[in-house]
């Protein structure tokens, strides 16, 4: 039996793994979205006594 | 036969991504998604649509990650029901092992990244339905108790109340009251299922009621369970989340409901068989479009309320 370079298994494993890729790209963007937001809005801004002193 | 033989079998039980996907039982996950939506947008508080857009996000990886664990330790019950055969790891698909290690792993990440994206009392409810779910219901409930699904059904309730809490920081009537709608549906929406599954659940040794105690008995709760349902159906629309449109949707489901309900009490199983379990079929079926549209007129009366329009 010969072993052809795409195997349905290669392909199976290329979609697992694009999967993953997607996952993770799609990860960062929610990352930097709520990052954007959180930081926009001023929720990790220092209290004013904080900066007077 | 030489060494270099390809071995078949193992390269066709190789997951792929869709497989690792169902493990996160994406059609509850849709219901999960649903009803957490509708808690936050119902909640008085505004939530920016980025923070609630991840926050939904987050609560359905909890949701799914759950689901991953719950097909860890029910694997050897999954294999023997002709409903879960199919499932990723009675099928072969995915191991014990990866299930559980991404069932962990995402419900972690998805208290985590729910506490910092919303608030914490939001990730530790997460948190606690997660648990619910997999330890007081999976492990311990489902295999002891016919009462199983009753208390179990609590941890399906949770997530309308995870949307509220994103929005407000805790828990008010409103949000217990959305939790108690999908609470008291879930004895009548599964004991339907029970019904016309036949054997199933007896085969697997799950003590589910009419395996204990006898179809007549299932068909006697699923009509009180119902009837106790209406009340608190009908009774949420007179509060904060409620109005009109809501009222009228309850009165309708509800009057189905329970004629739904009294049918399938009236039956007995002789009855029942000769017409293919027809009427239980049918209850189940508007099971679904009963809660889903219990918690769509909700979002109505939320969407509407800004235009003077939702709401008493």
């Amino acid at each position: 039996m010969a072993i052809h370079v795409e195997h349905e298994l290669h392909k199976r494993r290329l979609g697992r793994n694009v999967g993953l890729a997607l996952v993770l790209v799609f990860f960062i963007a929610i990352v930097f979205g709520l990052t954007v937001v959180k930081v926009t809005r001023g929720d990790y801004e220092p209290e004013n006594s904080v900066i007077q002193n | 036969m030489s060494d270099a033989s390809l071995n078949t079998n193992v390269q066709t039980q190789e997951a792929g991504f869709g497989d690792y996907f169902a493990l996160l039982k994406p059609r509850v996950m849709s219901l999960v998604v649903f009803t957490a939506m509708v808690g936050l947008l119902a909640a008085p508080v505004a939530v920016h649509p980025m923070i609630a857009f991840a926050s939904i996000l987050f609560i359905a990886v909890g949701g799914g990650a759950s689901g991953a664990l719950n097909m860890w330790w029910d694997a050897d019950i999954d294999a023997v029901m002709k409903r879960t055969q199919s499932r990723p790891i009675p099928s072969g698909k995915v191991t014990r092992d990866e299930a559980f290690a991404i069932g962990i792993t995402l419900s972690v990440f998805a208290c985590i990244m729910l506490g910092l994206a919303a608030n914490l009392f939001a990730g530790a409810l997460l948190a606690f339905t997660i648990f619910f779910y997999v330890v007081i219901y999976t492990m311990w409930l489902k295999r002891w108790t016919p009462q199983n699904i009753v208390i179990g059904g609590a941890a399906g309730a949770f997530p309308p109340m995870i949307g509220w809490a994103v929005a407000t920081g805790g828990v008010s009537v409103e949000s217990i009251l959305m939790f108690t709608l999908t609470f008291m549906w879930t004895p009548p929406h599964f004991w339907a299922l029970c019904l016309f599954m036949k054997s199933d659940y007896k085969d697997a040794g799950v003590p589910m009621l009419h395996v204990t105690h006898g179809r007549r008995v299932t068909r006697n709760h699923i009509l009180v369970y119902t009837l106790l349902l209406a009340v608190v159906a009908v009774g949420m629309a007179f509060t904060g989340v409620g109005g009109p449109i809501y009222l009228t949707t309850a009165l309708v489901l509800n009057g189905l409901f329970i004629a739904g309900a009294i049918s399938i009490w009236r039956r007995d199983e002789e009855v029942a068989e000769a017409d293919g379990y027809k009427r239980e079929k049918s209850f189940f079926g508007l099971s679904l479009l009963y809660l889903f549209l219990h918690f769509g007129a909700i979002l109505a009366e939320a969407t509407l309320a800004p235009y003077g329009l939702g709401g008493w």
